[in-house]
This record gives C-alpha cells, sequence and structure tokens, in this order.
C-alpha cells in the first residue's frame, strides 16, 4: 500500500518535527531572565529564610538547573543522563512542578485527556455544523437561507466566547436544566469510569463544545461557501448538468469534492487554535482542560510544567496536520508525495 | 424531412438588460453540421446553450421555442420540466466545451466520468458502462482504452482530454451534438486530429452536430449550414456552399477578409539579407532540471531549446512558430535578457548600425538599462497586461520617469502622440484600462512599449486573444509602425496564417529545436519538414476547396521518431540545420 508508506514517511517527519519543536520551546520558556528557583531563592534572601534557601539550593542540583542549557535541554528531553539517570521525556518522566510541588504528570493527568476529548469534540461539532450549513448557504446563494446563515455565523464569530458560555450557562440551566461548570458531576472525580459518569461528562460536554466551537464553525462555514460558490462556476459543473446529473447529486459529487480540500487541510490550524482559544473559556467555565495550568506555568516561570504543556499542544498540532496530509493526499489524486508511482 | 432541432424566434437576456440573442431561428436536419459563426459578443455561446437550458440563473429566454424531434415525437425543449430536461440532457443531445481540462473534474477518474452518463440515463451496471466505455474509448482513438479508463484528467495532454470529452459527449449515442469552440484551445495539428475524428464519429453514427466557433476555416471544413451571427442577430444563413463562396452580407464578407490565411498559390521568396544585424542569437541553449521525485532517481532534464541559431535583420520580422511547449517563449525571454541560456549560448544585440555588438547576457548595470530602452514587449493577455488600477496615462508615462526621460509634460505630450499614433483618442489618458475592448487594450499596450522609443519589439502572440476581425486591425498597425519607426520584431506565434502575413524570415520549432528556417513564401511553396507540412496542412482555411489534409498533419505532428529517417531526432543526437537553398535551413540528414 502506497499511502501506507506515505503516513509512515509523514510519521517519521512529524517526528523529526517534534524534535525540533522541543528545542524551540525550550530554548524560549528560558528566554526570561532566571527561573522558578533563582527567583524564590532571590525572595527567600529577601526575607531571610536561610533554611528554604538550602532546600532550593539542593532541588537546583536535584534537577540539574545548575547545569549548561544545553545539558539541561538533553537532560529533559533524554539523551543524556541527569543527577538520577536517563530520566526524560522519552522515557516518561515529565518533570517536577515547583510551583505545585508535585511531577507534573500528576498535576497533568486527568487533565490531558480532557483536554483531548472536549477539543475533539468541539472540532467534530465544527464539522458537523460548518459542513451542512455552507453546502446550503452555497446552493441557495443569494436567498434568505444564506443570508439567515451567514447572519447568525457571524455573530457567531463576532460574540467573546466567554460572554456566550457565561449566557449559555443561565439560560442553559434556567429552562434546560443542563449542569454549571466543571466536566462532571463531582461526585464522580476521582471514580473509575463507569456508564453514569460517562453520561455525566456528556452533558456537561454540551455547553463547552457549543461555545468553544461556535466562531470556528462559523468561519469555517463562511469558508466552505465561499469555495463551493468558487466552484460552482467552473466549466467542470457545466459538463456535470450537460450529462443530465440531478443538481444536488452533481453538487455533491464534483464541487463539494472540490470545495472539500481546504476543509480537510484546517484540521491541523483548527486543534491548536482551540486549545490556545479555550484557556479564557475553561477559566470562565471551571473546565479542568490544559489551559489554566499552562497559564499558571508561564506566570511562575515552572520550566518542566510549561515545557510539557507546550510540547503537548505542539503534539496534538502535527498529530492534526498529519491526519490532514495523509486525507487531502487520499481526497486529491494531483497531489504528489513520496514515491508515488506516475 | 423533419428537422431534428428548430430554434424558432429564440430571443435570450440576461437581468433586466437588452437581449443578447434576439429572434434567432434555425433548423438542423438529422445527421447534418450546422456551424453557428461570430466574434466574441455575438451571442453564438449563449444561444446554443440556451437549447439545453444551460445558463446562469440570471438569464431568461424571452421569447420564442425549442423544438427537438424524439421518437416520442416533438419535444418542447424551451418549456419542459426540469426532470425531464435532465433526461434529455446527454442522452439525446450532448454538449462538449472549449477547454477539456477545465470541463472535467480533476478528482475523478475518466472513466468514471464518461460513464456516469450511463448509469444516468441507461442505469447500466458497473460492468455494462465499463465495457462500452472502453468500446467508445477505442472509438475516438485512444491507443490504451484500459489505462485511460483509470487515467486522471491532468494525465492526459490537451487533445487527449477533449477526445475523452468527445467520448464521453457520444457514449449515449445523441442524435445531436453542440460543440462550443470544441478545438479552440488546443494546438493546431491537435485540431485537425480532433475535428477528423468529430467527422469520422459523426458518419458512422448519423449525429447531428451545432459547431459554435469564431473560425470560418473550421467552418469551410465543417459544415453543412452556417448561421453567422453578430451582436445577437442573425447576419446571414444558409447552406454552407453558397455563404462560404460567395457570402451575401458585408458582415460575413468582412470577416473573410479579416481571417489571415496561408497563400492559395504560394511562389518562391527570396533569401534575406543579413547584413546589419539587431540581434542574434548564438547556439543558444536552456535547460530546466526537474528535481527527481526521490533522492534515488536522477533529476530530469528538460530540454527547453538546443542550439538555437538566429538572426534578425535591422527593420524586419523574424517570426518562430511552434505549439505550446515547443519552447517559443524560452527562445524569446532569453533574447530579452530575462533569463540566462546555458553556458555557451550567447545573445548579441546592436542598437545602431554604427554601434557596436553587446552582449546580452554579461553587461553591467548601465548598459542593462540602456538594452532595456531599447527592446520593449508587447503581451497576449491585453487584459491581464495592463494594471486595473493604473489610469492609461499613468501606465505609458511610467516607463519614461522609471528611465528619468523628459518633463512631465513632455512625458504626457509623448502619451498623447503614441495614442493616436497607434489609433486611438488623446482624450482617453484618462480612463482606465476596463473602459476598453481587447483591441484597444492591445494598441495601448503597443503604444506603452514604444514610450521609450525602443529599437526591437519582442511580440508574444499579440495577436491569439483577439477576435480575427481585431487580428487583422492589429497586425495593420504592427506593419505599419514597422516601417514608420523603423523597428525590428520578434514575433512568437503558433498561428502560420498570422505569419505568413507579417514576418520576413520564419523558424519553426519542434521540442526544443529549430527544424525549419525559411522566408515565409518559401517555407509555403517548398516546406521539406514532415512538421512543417503538418503545420501548413492542419491550418484550416476559409475556403471550401482546401480541406485539411489529414494524412500530412498525421504524418508530422506525432512523435520525432515517427517521421522519415533523415529527420529523426531523441533526446541526444539530431541531425544539423543544414542549408537546402539560399536562406532555407532544414534540420535533416542530407
Amino acid at each position: 500500500m502506497v499511502i501506507l508508506r506515505y503516513a509512515l514517511y509523514r510519521f517519521g517527519t512529524m517526528l523529526l518535527t517534534l524534535l525540533v519543536v522541543s528545542a524551540l520551546v525550550f530554548i524560549i520558556i528560558n528566554l526570561p531572565p532566571g527561573d522558578y528557583l533563582s527567583n524564590q531563592i532571590a525572595e527567600l534572601r529577601a526575607t531571610g529564610q536561610s533554611a528554604g534557601v538550602a532546600k532550593a539550593e539542593f532541588l537546583r542540583t536535584e534537577y540539574a538547573l545548575d547545569r549548561p542549557l544545553y545539558q539541561q535541554y538533553l537532560i529533559w528531553v533524554g539523551f543524556i543522563p541527569g543527577p538520577h539517570g536517563f530520566s526524560g521525556l522519552i522515557q516518561g518522566n515529565f518533570g517536577w512542578s515547583f510551583e505545585f510541588d508535585n511531577p507534573v504528570a500528576e498535576i497533568v493527568g486527568d487533565t490531558l485527556w480532557l483536554t483531548v476529548l472536549v477539543n475533539v469534540a468541539a472540532v467534530l461539532f465544527v464539522y458537523v455544523i460548518a459542513l451542512p450549513l455552507g453546502v446550503i448557504a452555497a446552493a441557495r446563494s443569494r436567498t434568505w437561507v444564506d443570508y439567515t446563515t451567514a447572519f447568525v455565523g457571524y455573530l457567531g464569530l463576532a460574540t467573546p466566547n466567554f460572554l456566550l458560555a457565561l449566557i449559555m450557562f443561565y439560560y442553559g440551566h434556567k429552562y434546560f436544566d443542563i449542569p454549571i461548570g466543571g466536566l462532571m458531576d463531582p461526585v464522580f472525580e476521582g471514580e473509575p469510569m463507569s456508564w453514569e459518569k460517562t453520561k455525566s461528562i456528556l452533558v456537561h460536554l454540551i455547553v463547552p463544545t457549543f461555545v468553544i466551537g461556535t466562531s470556528g464553525a462559523a468561519g469555517m462555514m463562511q469558508r466552505l461557501r465561499a469555495n463551493l460558490l468558487d466552484e460552482l462556476g467552473k466549466p467542470y459543473v457545466e459538463t456535470a448538468i450537460a450529462k443530465g446529473m440531478r443538481p444536488s447529486r452533481m453538487l455533491v459529487k464534483y464541487p463539494l469534492r472540490m470545495a472539500f480540500n481546504p476543509f480537510v487541510a484546517d484540521i491541523g490550524n483548527l486543534l491548536p487554535a482551540m486549545v490556545s482559544g479555550s484557556v479564557l473559556v475553561s477559566v470562565v467555565l471551571g473546565l479542568q482542560t490544559i489551559g489554566p495550568t499552562l497559564l499558571t506555568a508561564l506566570k511562575t516561570q515552572d520550566l518542566f510544567l510549561s515545557g510539557f504543556v507546550l510540547m503537548f499542544v505542539a503534539l496534538l498540532t502535527l498529530i492534526g496536520t498529519m491526519i490532514s496530509d495523509v486525507l487531502l493526499v487520499i481526497l486529491d489524486p494531483r497531489i504528489q508525495y513520496e514515491g508515488r508511482e506516475t | 424531412m423533419i428537422p431534428l432541432l428548430a430554434v424558432e424566434d429564440l430571443s435570450v437576456g440576461f437581468g433586466k438588460g437588452e437581449a443578447v440573442v434576439q429572434n434567432v431561428s434555425f433548423e438542423v436536419l438529422p445527421g447534418e453540421t450546422l456551424a453557428l459563426v461570430g466574434e466574441s459578443g455575438s451571442g453564438k455561446t449563449v444561444t446554443c446553450r440556451a437549447i439545453l437550458r444551460i445558463l446562469p440563473k440570471i438569464a431568461q429566454i424571452r421569447t420564442g421555442r425549442v423544438l427537438l424531434n424524439t421518437p416520442e415525437g416533438a419535444v418542447e425543449l424551451s418549456t419542459i420540466g426540469d426532470r425531464k430536461m435532465r433526461k434529455i440532457r446527454g442522452d439525446q443531445v450532448a454538449m462538449i466545451f472549449q477547454e477539456p481540462m477545465r470541463s472535467l473534474s480533476p478528482l475523478h477518474r475518466i472513466g468514471n466520468q464518461v460513464g456516469e452518463v450511463l448509469f444516468l440515463h441507461e442505469g447500466a451496471s458497473e460492468k455494462q458502462a465499463r465495457r462500452a466505455v472502453l468500446e467508445t474509448f477505442e472509438q475516438v482513438g485512444f491507443p490504451n482504452p484500459e489505462r485511460t479508463y483509470r487515467s486522471y484528467p491532468f494525465e492526459l495532454s490537451g487533445g487527449m482530454q477533449q477526445r475523452a470529452m468527445i467520448a464521453m459527449a457520444m457514449i449515449a449515442k445523441p442524435d445531436l451534438l453542440i460543440a462550443d469552440e470544441p478545438t479552440t484551445a488546443l494546438d493546431v495539428t491537435t485540431q485537425a486530429q480532433v475535428l477528423g475524428l468529430i467527422k469520422d464519429l459523426q458518419r458512422d453514427t448519423g449525429m447531428a452536430m451545432i459547431l459554435v466557433t469564431h473560425d470560418l476555416g473550421v467552418v469551410a471544413n465543417m459544415a453543412d449550414k452556417v448561421v453567422v451571427m453578430h451582436k445577437g442577430r442573425v447576419m446571414e444563413s444558409g447552406d454552407a456552399e453558397p455563404v462560404l463562396r460567395s457570402p451575401a452580407h458585408a458582415y460575413t464578407q468582412q470577416l473573410f477578409d479579416a481571417a489571415p490565411t496561408i497563400p492559395a498559390t504560394p511562389k518562391p521568396g527570396s533569401a534575406l539579407v543579413e547584413d546589419d544585424l539587431i540581434l542574434q542569437l548564438k547556439s543558444v541553449a536552456k535547460t530546466y532540471v526537474l528535481r527527481a521525485s526521490s533522492m534515488f532517481k536522477p533529476d530530469v532534464l528538460i530540454h527547453a531549446a538546443r542550439g538555437v541559431d538566429l538572426k534578425l535583420p535591422r527593420g524586419k520580422t523574424l517570426a518562430i512558430v511552434g505549439e505550446s511547449g515547443s519552447g517559443k517563449t524560452t527562445v524569446a525571454r532569453i533574447a530579452l535578457g530575462a533569463e540566462p541560456p546555458d553556458p555557451g549560448g550567447e545573445v548579441l544585440f546592436r542598437a545602431t548600425p554604427q554601434s557596436d555588438a553587446i552582449a546580452v547576457h554579461s553587461m553591467s548595470k548601465d548598459a542593462r538599462r540602456a538594452f532595456q530602452r531599447q527592446a520593449q514587449m508587447v503581451f497576449q493577455d491585453p487584459y491581464s497586461s495592463l494594471s486595473p488600477r493604473m489610469r492609461v496615462q499613468e501606465a505609458m508615462t511610467e516607463p519614461l520617469e522609471i528611465h528619468g526621460i523628459g518633463s512631465r509634460s513632455d512625458q504626457k505630450e509623448k502619451a498623447a502622440q503614441l495614442l493616436q499614433q497607434v489609433g486611438l483618442s488623446p482624450d482617453m489618458l484618462l480612463r482606465f484600462p476596463h473602459a476598453f475592448s481587447g483591441g484597444q487594450r492591445q494598441r495601448l499596450s503597443i503604444a506603452r512599449a514604444l514610450m521609450l522609443e525602443p529599437s526591437l519589439l519582442v511580440c508574444d502572440e499579440p495577436t491569439s486573444a483577439l477576435d480575427v476581425s481585431v487580428q487583422e486591425q492589429i497586425l495593420t498597425l504592427l506593419e505599419s509602425i514597422r516601417d514608420e519607426m523603423n523597428l525590428s520584431y520578434l514575433f512568437i506565434s503558433h498561428d502560420l496564417a498570422v505569419v505568413a502575413r507579417i514576418a520576413d524570415e520564419v523558424a519553426v520549432m519542434r521540442q526544443g529545436l529549430v527544424v525549419e528556417q525559411a522566408p515565409p513564401d518559401t517555407l509555403f511553396y517548398n516546406s521539406k519538414h514532415p512538421y512543417t507540412k503538418a503545420l501548413i496542412a492542419a491550418q484550416p482555411t476559409p475556403d471550401i476547396d482546401r480541406p485539411i489534409d489529414l494524412k500530412l498533419v498525421a504524418q508530422g505532428a506525432g512523435d520525432p521518431d515517427t517521421w522519415p529517417e533523415e529527420f529523426r531526432f531523441d533526446k541526444t543526437t539530431m541531425p544539423t540545420l543544414t542549408q537546402l537553398e539560399p536562406g532555407h535551413k532544414v534540420r535533416c540528414y542530407v
């Protein structure tokens, strides 16, 4: 299977990109002067708590922060042994969070898959809403259907997400008894997965999905409409009509297929935009996603925590682009890739 | 005989505007070919689309009706419901379009797109459709139908794509084929072959055809009946022979006069005197490297031009003729210094008879600026070569400003004077390009090119985007300013008939090589090379007694290794360009 070979090749380049990203991430979080521990030491010295200073100094050597930057990086990724042997990202050790005084893995823990869950739900929402609305708006362009969808779309684009979140909470709770805040009923927190817990999560997902996905869906819908309208004027559409095709079937088979490329290519952009875009929403909605954690970590220069979160977002992006690249190759025979027979 | 299709008093309009097709009537008998002839804006395309009601949403049929005679009796196409219309489209009346590449969906296999007609109209199974498609592919001349079935459109050449379109139109065995400029986008030799194919298919199946075209040469080769349209009205209609032999309407006559032709009885020409050369190309070659898809495969070398030696005497016109991909534009770009030739090639330019020749590709910055003043270019598409945001005056005075010549008022005066010289009026200086027609725009670009008083003008297909009558005017203009201002032209074209008129010498190119070179008269009188012969034979002439000689076309238009032995060449070995008689060179082994 040629396509499988391409997918493998694409996976290889993804790992390579991830490596480059890790270096960039590490450099960027080290750019501001000082780090979490030196800030703390300075503060402890100022208040004269020498015992704390000793502990902080101990942590510095413990996490190799006293070594040159390139060594810190290599230890962090896991290419060279640190004070406790090989123990980096590759080995599955994500480091220590100084701010929360806990291993990063433990702090991040559940929020990781909750983030993925919320964002995948939002992406699905975007596609499920944008696809039919965009197609209808294009097929019935310059009619009330088109104008209505455009109006609703622009409304969705223009409303700040957190505001939308608050409004939805209020009315959702008042009229539909949709629970406020969190990603599940507090009863289930820490409990093992069960049918009841799943149900609770699904109900809690409704509002965040809608809030995070709305603007994306509105934009996507307008892009699809514009692309489709361009395609509808092309000669191959005339050819299809001259064959005697029904307009609806023609629309789906030819112009929609053509307008689909940018639609698919957007998957990669959508994921990171949603993760970073949903920080504010997560704060407002009290979602235990990774967004708020990233915010705190960056503010306090919590080296390993912020590094890990940034890497995680990068990974999501890369997986998104990989999926869209492979899908594009499957969808469009004109796209050439390594090793394709011509 | 009952006509297969009758168009009666048809008027079509867009929105609230005046009708663009007014009271058009004609009839098509079973099996015959009717040509709808006219220039752009004549309403010929709208008329043929109105038959199948494939019109933009804002268009309406205002008066008249279209009757199609079917086995179930007459059907009024202009009023039947959409569902019934869909049954007719593609089944009884099929249609092919001008640009085959854009008329096929790029994402679906050819076999699927062609076979779809059968799924739609005959409810054929996958297997039945496949068999029928393969049969039709064989009929329209695909050497390997199985392979074509699996191909995507971008894997085929333009001629092959149009064959696929024809197969799609033919597969349901329609009674009527509407062909809207089916060969306009194709090279002339390909056009001849596609026209021949359509004719053969018609003879085999007894299908009638409405052929929409602007080319009287195509009409003379194909039509039984002619309808000449102008500004939405029928000017003249009738059987092809009387209309073509002695047109009754002045407009038809005008079209005939404008159509460029290759002389019917050519005389031998005399060799060009080559003492004062303004431009000389010495063994110019250009190789493009196509990076290989994998590091283990060698890169692919594309020879866009190989060993081109050309001489342009002062005040003369040298034409380079060839089909798309022959390398003619590459040579022109190298001549202008826009691209360097491969090492070993040289382009020499001599601004005045007294001055020294300078090498275009190894000159100083100042010399380059001077050269750019001396050599100007006129482009193919007058719509995209003028900035829509610049007034005529700005567009024209800009070159003078760049070179810092003259005061503002001098520049403006010069622009006004040149506008007059190209047949426009000085009060058009403040207009924007969109206020001009295609022909007027091409006059503008010529005037702009003349602003710097160049001595050399490179014309890249300056008339191929224009209607015939406009093309004629532009050629006349180019001739007169050449003689008035003592200009020299390097003229790039795919059209031998245009070249026949304006050129003093013609170089015919194929696959980057000049295969034959001679003054046009000599070329037409005594062409030696099979490819030149094919080009001449393929040129449709509006003379009903000179049909296209398909045999000659087939002999010369194929791959170089199908040529007679003395002309063959491949990637590495080739015969030299040999002088057979004074001023007549042919690439052959003697």
